[in-house]
């Protein structure tokens, strides 16, 4: 089976940081709390010192190392590159490895075995329905995300939907002849809260005539699970997809979700070489949809009279990618879009996997900057491309007292489509 | 370890939650960008200088070293803790407290950000010139200690030349302020430009009173390439004999080009072995002019093409150069010892020869950069410290670097201080008679030898 590479693996990368301070600037988790240990060269020196023995797993050597969003911000500014977030996932392992799952997850051993959290999450607030709960598998993300210290009363949250979006829809969606094929890697938040998204997905999909495979078998792409340090977790899901991806032919893998596009593109060909067939097949869904000439197909359409004013958030798992572009020029082709530039549209939304769950307070920090840039950029909607984004991003505005709404820009895509 | 009852004192003055003593923390705050690691005793942020004079004066009291600590951008090692002892986080202290129109002085604690400082007097029409490369992260406090420069500063000068009055914290524990907010100030000795520059050794500051100017309307940039170092040179004399001074006059040299073009789809033509990145600013009708009258000095100089930009991103286009360096250059060799010499400015082609000797001769790479307005030169030497021997070549290397620009009249560092870095080779450019007089200062401010001991002199301080 794949493995996930150790701490010790990354020696090298290590090594590469030169202790500029750069990533003071851009790490979303040192602008909430100025402590050295928050940012990527504190988080980078005690990594070196665990492997040098140095330090022991300590309170706040945990606490240090808990503080990242795994956003990456760092290593995109990075002068010599180096994949903090890479190197802070490695160690929550190693600390999950040493001292059990629980000490680093507080509680994520329990929440994989789902052992009372039901009832809690039914108390936390009417959106989370424990019928609902138990549809989602014990290895998802979400339950990651969604563990009992999340849920409290005065958090935004999706409700779960009464149908899952894989459930509504056969296997195979045959579309023209002679066009690609693609396979629809929905994730778990499309799957469970955001099946609008989904079915906004499948027509633009059919709109361009392409053919659709949405496995009923596919698992969470596991990036919360990398987040929590849950290595077996990350390993058996990726086997599940694995399994998923050499079952059917197809031309591409399309995801509509920042994180899912991640997993697949920089978790798993980092595990071994079973993924590489797969892993050029992957597109986000508006690097997909711009390949094949649908912002010139949008452009087309008649635009409105009364254009409403969006803006864009770009997902840290995203914009790590290069990935900026193509979803604004979708964005700017819709007929009823009149888009404007946000200041500061990449920074972090301050979720990071399962950050916000244990540092809800910080994580309320970096949203409440996010919610400024949106509301000053004088958008009525903010539109963007992950699924957790939209519920942070959704959160913060209402903290914030804004009234922006957050979407998918794909719900925007399918209400202009005829 | 510190005895209990000393950090007992520490967290009565600066309250528990401010007083780090766990290893984690202790190694979050051992470093600086040389990459030198010493672990203190105790990490303290204290909120202002009541504060800090109490620390100084326990400090004193028990014979503990203090260490000040901004952002820890320093590339000569003025922030770690060589002696254990404390860390004194100046994070907390981090307002600006007045941005005073009518004067045009701002004043402010050392804690803030550099970039930060600059942005809010932009948002008043104000401006504030000197620019290290480190500014969206370095402190003001730092800059003031170091007295940081950048590529501005040849038509604005250096940090402390926009610094008119402070509020320290002495050695011993007084809190006291020097010059002001007048343009001009000759009563008694100059203590503000004494203390900047002074590396964290004579004060702590604690206020920063900063002169600003009116910003620019608008700038432009020009990217001129040239077949020789010579030519580039030249050029650079011919533009300030023109009555033009730039606002920018940053040079690459051939070694450096060909880093960048190696590791970046860059397009800087093969001919090119010397670029000079140049930028104007001031009011914008006199702007096309000024780039005009640039490109026909350099014209007969040896010029490859010329390139201007006409929109920001042409503009940010011909930076991104300058700022591809220092990534291309890991790809050379993983290891680099980064000096910032500075010659007199007509004498950077005689100093770059020099240097090309020198990397021949020791047959390692050495690829140099910088702001040739004001002759500093970013000289960088390229090792792979994993193979046995380079180290010691690299080292050989620095002393006849230094050797060739006080040979030229230079100086050994134009920017980033001496700290522990550079202070083995203190007495190679100031003779016996001037480090005595400097230590004298230094002995009669600080008796106990505990504000940031072991820099700048070559020194016995117990390493950790
Ligand atoms: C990528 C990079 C680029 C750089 N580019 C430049 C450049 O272009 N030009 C340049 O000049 N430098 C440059 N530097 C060096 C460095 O950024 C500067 O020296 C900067 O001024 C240091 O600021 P800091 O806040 O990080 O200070 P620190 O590194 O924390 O400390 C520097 C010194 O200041 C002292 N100090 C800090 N605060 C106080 C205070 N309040 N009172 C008394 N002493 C204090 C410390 O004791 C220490 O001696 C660069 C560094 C890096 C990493
Ligand atoms: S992680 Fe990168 S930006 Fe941060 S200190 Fe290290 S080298 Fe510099
Ligand atoms: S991954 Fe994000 S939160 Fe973590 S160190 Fe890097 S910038 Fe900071």
């Amino acid at each position: 089976m794949a493995k996930l590479k150790k701490l010790a693996d990354y020696r090298d990368e290590i090594e590469q940081c030169v202790k500029c301070g750069g990533c003071r600037a851009y790490c979303p988790a040192f602008g909430a709390e100025k402590h050295e240990g928050r940012v990527a060269r504190g988080k980078i020196a005690l990594a070196d010192s665990l492997l040098k023995g140095d330090v022991e797993l300590e309170e706040k050597f945990l606490l240090d190392m808990s503080q990242c969003l795994l956003c990456g911000s760092c290593y995109s500014q990075c002068p010599n590159k180096v994949h903090t977030e890479d190197i802070v996932a490695a160690t929550r392992r190693e600390i999950a490895e040493r001292k059990g799952l629980s000490t680093f997850g507080k509680g994520v051993g329990t929440i994989l075995k789902h052992q009372g959290v039901m009832n809690l999450l039914a108390k936390g607030g009417g959106a989370f329905s424990k019928l609902l709960f138990k549809k989602v598998p014990e290895q998802s993300g979400l339950r990651l995300r969604f563990p009992a210290p999340f849920i409290t009363k005065d958090r935004t949250l999706p409700p779960l939907t009464a149908k899952p979006f894989r459930e509504r829809h056969p296997e195979r969606i045959p579309g023209e002849a002679g066009k690609p094929t693609v396979l629809f890697f929905t994730g778990c938040g499309i799957n469970y809260m955001y099946p609008d998204s989904g079915e906004a997905l499948l027509k633009a999909l059919k709109f361009i005539g392409v053919n659709i495979i949405i496995p009923k078998a596919q698992a969470c792409c596991g990036l919360p699970a990398v987040s929590a340090g849950a290595a077996d977790t990350v390993e058996s899901l990726a086997a599940d997809n694995l399994k998923v991806f050499q079952q059917y032919q197809y031309d591409y893998i399309v995801t509509a979700c920042a994180s899912c596009h991640s997993g697949l593109t920089q978790i798993y060909p980092g595990m071994g070489d079973e993924f590489d067939p797969y892993k050029d097949k992957v597109r986000d869904i508006f690097v997909f949809l711009v390949e094949q000439g649908f912002a010139e197909k949008l452009s087309e359409l008649p635009k409105a009279e009364n254009p409403i004013r969006v803006t864009y958030h770009d997902p840290c798992h995203l914009r790590n990618h290069g990935i900026t572009k193509e979803p604004r020029a979708i964005l700017k082709a819709l007929p009823q879009v009149d888009f404007a530039e946000m200041e500061a549209a990449g920074t972090c939304c301050g979720l990071g996997g399962t950050y916000s769950v244990y540092h809800y307070d910080t994580s309320k920090k970096i949203g409440a900057k996010k919610a400024g840039f949106i509301a000053a950029s004088g958008a009525a909607l903010v539109a963007t491309d992950c699924p957790g984004c939209i519920m942070q991003l959704q959160d913060s505005l209402n903290h914030a007292g804004e009234k922006q709404q957050v979407v998918h820009i794909l719900d925007l895509v399918a209400e202009a489509l005829p | 370890m510190l005895n209990p009852s000393i950090l007992e004192k520490l967290q009565q003055i600066s309250g528990k939650d401010h007083v780090l003593t766990d290893k984690a923390d202790l190694i979050c705050y051992s470093y600086d960008a040389t990459q030198r690691q010493f672990l203190p005793d105790v990490v303290v942020h204290p909120a202002d200088a009541d504060e800090i004079s109490r620390i100084m004066q326990l400090a004193n009291a028990e014979k503990i070293p203090v260490f000040p600590r901004g952002a820890g951008t320093g590339f000569t090692g003025g922030s770690v803790p060589v002696a254990g002892g404390i860390v004194l986080g100046l994070s907390r202290l981090d307002r600006i407290l007045e941005i005073d129109e009518e004067n045009l002085v701002a004043t402010i604690e050392p804690g803030v950000v550099t970039e930060d400082f600059q942005k809010t007097v932009e948002k008043v029409g104000l401006f504030y010139p000197p620019d290290p490369a480190s500014l969206k992260v370095s402190t003001m406090g730092g800059n003031v200690a170091e007295c940081a420069g950048g590529p501005r500063c040849v038509k604005y000068g250096v940090t402390k030349d926009y610094i008119i009055g402070l509020e320290i914290v002495t050695p011993t524990g007084d809190i006291i302020k020097t010059g002001g907010p007048t343009m001009k100030g000759v009563v008694g000795y100059d203590l503000t430009k004494l203390i900047c520059g002074s590396e964290g050794t004579l004060a702590i500051m604690t206020k920063i009173v900063v002169k600003l100017l009116p910003k620019p309307e608008a700038k432009k940039t020009m990217l001129v390439m040239f077949s020789s170092i010579d030519g580039a040179a030249q050029a650079v004399s011919a533009i300030i004999r023109g009555k033009i001074i730039p606002t920018t006059l940053e040079f690459l040299d051939a070694r450096t080009l060909e880093c960048v073009r190696n590791a970046t789809d860059l397009d800087v033509p093969e001919a090119a072995q010397a670029v000079l990145l140049i930028e104007v600013d001031g009011d914008r009708e006199f702007l096309d002019g000024q780039t005009r009258k640039i490109s026909a000095i350099v014209q007969p100089l040896g010029v490859v093409e010329t390139r201007i930009a006409e929109t920001p991103e042409e503009s940010e286009a011909l930076w991104q150069v300058r700022r591809s360096i220092s990534a291309s250059l890991r790809q050379v060799n993983p290891d680099k010892y980064n000096e910032d010499i500075c010659v007199p400015r007509s004498r950077v082609p005689d100093m770059i020869r020099k240097i090309e000797a020198i990397a021949d001769k020791y047959n390692i790479p050495i690829v140099n950069y910088g702001h040739a307005g004001d002759g500093n030169i970013h000289v960088n030497i390229m090792v792979d410290n994993a193979v046995p021997g380079e180290q010691e070549k690299a080292e050989k290397a620095i002393v006849e670097v230094f050797e060739g620009t006080l040979e030229l009249g230079g100086t050994m560092s134009g920017e980033h201080g001496v700290g522990i870095m550079k202070a083995p080779f203190l007495n190679m450019e100031l003779q016996d008679n001037v480090i005595d007089y400097m230590k004298t200062i230094k002995k009669a401010l600080d008796p106990n030898n505990i504000l940031n001991p072991g820099k700048i002199f070559p020194s016995d301080v117990r390493a950790h």
